[in-house]
């Protein structure tokens, strides 16, 4: 039989696209790019963060998982109680991977529990607000909780329920019932339907975590290049080996959004000397909200593959500038590369050349191509479920981008700076130099550039476009959730997923990337994928007959 | 230390909390349903959170493909009606993935703002938007009300409300409708019909649809589930077998008063005793004598209860779940003797307790009870009057790892263990198994825990 000629990237979309309604056909070709090399890549835009069309199976979940579910649920010691039918408390209930360390005495840890209202017929009748009260009051009478945070699900908004009025009002009543035992009670109005996506839930996060409690705390801790790490949930232990990393360089924590985090973490954010952003999607907000503030810079940064662990750590060791820890850094990174490249020269052989697709969340497609260019393989295509043009495209767009009718409810907090603390950590002078050695301070670049010509990039992909994909292009691998897991391997191409890690991981910093190699190597060599096919199937015809 | 470090032995009195919950809600119950009939897409109107939800449950309970459409509200949506993104739906989900049914249900967010989803559907056939030969049924399922049981009962009532067409002439089949079940009990509950040489239709069928296997091939809808041509007939069989009255009873009693077709209502045919009464019920609807096969499937069961009853004697189980797995459980329990101590349900419904008390009437503990209840008021029951074994979902790990008591994992989600979905419970095979796993976690509790001295080779 002659081989088919492989289809052009063009081509691949054209097939893909073909299929729809005009309408939809029209649409998902502003959110479906073939990447034209870099230079016709600088004046095309892509389309994202739009509603979803429905009906077409998509990835993606809403504003409440990205809100209690994402920033939120990492924190171990806020109770965090969701107002609504059981459904949403229950299915945010330990299924993401947020990994804490409680082993503290006297630790409080609250993230293996599920509080909920539970509303019935008759809270959507008469309203929820009377259960909401008591239900907070009983969360306090039995745990005496740091913090409360309340959780708005789809129909708190709908019949009006005041959310932040019972916060406000239980938080005044509860502390003066016990002025020895402060406690924080605050609100989010996250309902489901809020904006488009996931995200619109991560800037409600960000704002009101940022009103109600950043800056509360404004005492500095012990120990010297203080930083914040924003953006970094922990899944996997992922935040634990990028805390052991920088001990081991002898940077400060200070504090963490909010993988392994605790309520006084987030509160003392605002004296940290830099921001470290790795997922920018989700909590560049609060990055912008505490420079404006406090006046602390931020650099974006990468702990996903080793190479960008190494450029990541020289890039935070030169922000400070002190010969000692620059020193330190490179004497940690020599010492920690040694097993990353024993490991990569065992994997890299049977790796190489391999291609790798990703849809992933707002951040995570873009930061494992570094891990996959590691092991020799190739990513052919990549997208988000809910990230934004700026994601993609680079910040520079940032001035471009219409909010459109289905987000512009979504607040937009306006910051001033902190009088008492408004402190910027470097003269003019100083971010001049440090830009002038190719520093970039609040950037991102975006997904686009770091790919190559001729790839996919697509937007919010849905079953059918994951299916033809891998049916025309058969990658080697295809990196998504649970939810497209299975179907991807029913023809017969493992799935990475890099929501959950398939419960391995880590996979940021040294270890994480030594894990992921050893992971990809098992997944793209396994001998499951030769067992698909039955003996019997591959050669139908009897061309013998046993005589007995 | 421990992983639910907060759980006191104190109880107090909770009106407005509910700590980790023993339900979920009713949407999910639906999908599962609509995943039971071949060439069928689940659609969650609603916003798109619920769906993706939901396939991720189900997704991570059975490691196989879920696929369903969402109307995906927006805010707009919200407020001025869902009826667009519904209609819009159709279009899309018919023309890019062609499925035979496309089975709607609602969430909190459409049932609060009122959609009419069975006059969108008209409204949806009337223009075209759903292709000639196609078919859209419909079930109204608020989370606010019940758990994820009732949404699988108004899902499957909505399969024979929607499509069930009296003829003039009897099918000759009786109706089994299986209950909230795993793929595993529905190819179990097909077994023991085919033996009994019953033509049955059984609604609804995720056998083959959430056990699939893997050939490199894929099917977006695979080969199993209930045709909507044997819905249809539903209408014209001699009788109804309703396994598990929360799931079940909707439906059955549905095809009685509309379409004269007489049911009857049962437990799960889980343990001994509930699968006498399914068989016995078969044998007798249907008229047909038990095969010596089934005899035979059942004196074993019977052989391995009499050979392990000392490890069984007087144990004390505590069990969280939904009401048809429980009252079942409770009494495969009795049968053996054990004590089943304390029982938490977290979907509403004023029968189960007087169920439980009935079968557990003559059990000598005080048996705890409750109903709308939640797995921290259970784990405080246990703190207070320690048991010998858990029986529950996955989430129950947590309290068998801090009160370090065995689990045996059954019921809705199971997410760190395969099986469920390969090997039913119910039936005689089902009750060997669940009787096997049962003591395999006592019996491997007490090889851990013998002393030396005493630590036996045979048991």
């Amino acid at each position: 039989m002659p081989t088919k000629k492989a289809m052009t990237p063009a081509e691949v979309k054209e097939e893909i696209l073909k299929r729809y309604p005009t309408k939809v056909a029209r649409k998902r070709d502003k959110q479906f790019l073939v990447h034209e090399g870099p230079e016709a890549m600088q004046t095309k835009d892509i389309q994202a963060n739009v509603r979803t069309i429905p009906g077409i199976i998509t990835q993606r979940g809403c504003t409440y998982a990205g809100c209690k579910g994402v920033i939120l649920g990492p924190t171990r010691d806020i109770v965090n109680i969701t107002h609504g039918p059981i459904g949403c408390g229950f299915y945010s209930w330990l299924t993401r991977r947020n990994q804490t360390d409680a082993s503290a005495p006297d630790a409080a840890n609250y993230m293996t529990y599920c509080f909920s209202t539970d509303m019935t017929e008759h809270d959507i009748v008469f309203g929820g607000m009377n259960k909401l009260r008591q239900a907070v009051q009983e969360a306090y009478d039995l745990f005496k909780p740091r913090a409360i945070a309340i959780f708005s699900t789809c129909p708190v908004g709908l019949i009006g329920d005041d959310v932040h009025a019972v916060a406000r009002e239980m938080k005044e009543k509860l502390n003066a019932i016990d002025p020895n035992h402060k406690v924080n009670i605050f609100a989010f109005s996250c309902e489901g339907y809020k904006g488009v996506s996931q995200s619109a839930g991560h800037h409600i996060a960000n704002n009101q975590i940022f009103t109600h409690v950043v800056g509360e705390e404004m005492k500095r801790p012990e120990g010297k290049y203080l930083i914040n790490m924003l953006g970094e949930y922990n899944i996997g232990g992922d935040a634990f080996e990028i805390e052991r990393i920088l001990d081991k360089c002898g940077i400060t924590l200070n504090s963490s959004f909010s993988g392994n985090s605790t309520y006084e973490q987030f509160a003392r954010a605002g004296v940290a000397d830099l921001n470290c952003v790795m997922c920018h999607r989700s909590i560049n907000y609060v990055a912008d909200m505490m420079e404006t503030k406090w006046g602390i810079p931020w650099i974006k940064v990468n702990f996903i593959g080793a190479k960008s662990t190494a450029k990541s750590l020289r890039k935070i060791a030169q922000y400070f500038g002190d010969k000692q820890l620059i020193d330190r850094v490179e004497e940690v990174i020599a010492e920690e590369m040694k097993n990353v490249d024993a490991t990569l020269a065992d994997v890299k052989p049977r790796t190489t050349g391999k291609t790798a697709m990703l849809f992933v969340g707002g951040s995570r497609a873009h930061h494992y191509q570094d891990l996959f260019k590691e092991l020799g393989m190739r990513s052919i295509g990549a997208g988000y479920e809910f990230a934004h043009r700026d994601d993609y495209e680079g910040r520079r767009v940032i001035p471009d981008i219409k909010v459109d009718a289905d987000s512009r409810n979504i607040e937009e907090l306006h910051i001033e700076q902190d009088p008492a603390n408004y402190n910027p950590r470097k003269t003019d002078e100083e971010l001049k130099q440090l830009e002038a050695a190719g520093f970039e301070f609040k950037e991102y670049a975006g997904l686009i550039p770091d790919m190559d010509k001729d790839t996919l990039i697509i937007d919010d992909i849905n079953s059918w476009e994951t299916e033809k994909l891998i049916e025309i292009m058969k990658p080697d691998i295809f990196c998504a959730g649970i939810k497209e897991k299975y179907a991807v391997e029913k023809l017969g191409v493992p799935l990475k997923q890099l929501h959950n890690y398939d419960m391995g991981g880590p996979y940021a910093g040294f270890k994480g990337a030594v894990n992921y190699y050893l992971e990809i190597d098992r997944l793209v060599n396994s001998k499951i994928w030769s067992y698909l096919e039955a003996p019997w199937d591959k050669e139908p015809e009897l061309s013998a007959t046993y005589v007995g | 230390m421990t992983l639910l470090r907060h759980t006191s032995k104190e109880i107090k009195d909770r009106s407005a909390l509910t700590i980790n919950p023993a339900k979920t809600c009713q949407p999910v119950g639906a999908m599962y349903a609509a995943l039971g009939i071949h060439g069928c897409l689940p659609h969650s109107h609603g916003s798109q959170g619920c769906c993706s939800y939901h396939r991720s449950m189900l997704t991570r309970h059975y490691k196989e493909p879920v696929y369903a459409g969402t109307s995906s509200f927006t805010e707009g949506a919200s407020v001025f009606g869902g009826q667009a993104n519904l209609l819009q739906a159709f279009q899309n989900i018919f023309e890019i993935y062609d499925p035979d049914v496309v089975a709607v249900h609602s969430t909190c967010l459409s049932e609060t703002i009122g959609d009419d989803m069975p006059q969108i559907a008209d409204k949806a056939v009337k223009e075209g938007k759903v292709p000639e030969g196609k078919v859209v049924v419909t079930a109204s399922t608020p989370s606010y009300v019940g758990s994820h049981v009732t949404g699988f009962a108004n899902m499957v009532q909505g399969m024979v409300k929607g499509l069930a067409t009296k003829k003039d002439k009897k099918n000759g089949k009786i109706n089994v409708i299986p209950g909230f079940v795993e793929p595993s009990d529905m190819g179990e509950i097909k077994r023991l019909c085919k033996l009994m040489d019953v033509p049955i239709i059984l609604f609804p069928d995720t056998d083959g649809v959430l056990n699939g296997p893997l050939t490199g091939k894929h099917k977006m809808f695979p080969d199993g589930g209930v045709t909507v041509e044997e819905l249809r007939d539903t209408a014209n069989s001699m009788g109804t077998l309703a396994l598990g009255e929360w799931g079940s009873s909707l439906a059955a009693k549905y095809l009685d008063s509309t379409h004269k077709v007489p049911c009857q209502i049962l437990g799960l045919p889980l343990g001994l005793t509930a699968t006498d009464s399914f068989i016995d019920a078969l044998r007798k609807m249907a008229g047909k004598s038990v095969p010596a096969e089934i005899s035979f499937e059942r004196g074993q069961l019977v052989d391995v209860m009499k050979d392990y009853h000392q490890y069984l004697y007087r144990r004390k189980v505590a069990l969280a779940g939904d009401p048809d797995q429980l009252i079942a459980l409770t009494e495969f329990l009795v049968s053996l003797d054990m004590i089943p101590a304390h029982i938490v349900t977290g979907t509403p419904g004023k029968k189960f307790e007087e169920r439980i008390r009935e079968i557990t009437k003559d059990v000598p503990y005080k048996v705890n009870v409750k109903v709308e209840g939640d797995m921290f008021m259970l784990h405080q029951w246990i703190k207070n009057d320690p048991v010998d074994l858990l029986i529950g979902n996955t989430y129950m790990k947590y309290i068998a790892r801090d009160e370090d008591i065995p689990l045996v994992r059954h019921g809705l989600p199971i997410l760190d263990r395969v099986g469920h979905q390969y090997f039913p419970t119910v039936g005689y095979k089902g009750g060997l198994r669940l009787l096997e796993k049962i003591l395999d976690a006592i019996l491997t509790r007490k090889d851990r825990d013998d002393p030396e001295t005493s630590f036996e080779l045979a048991l």
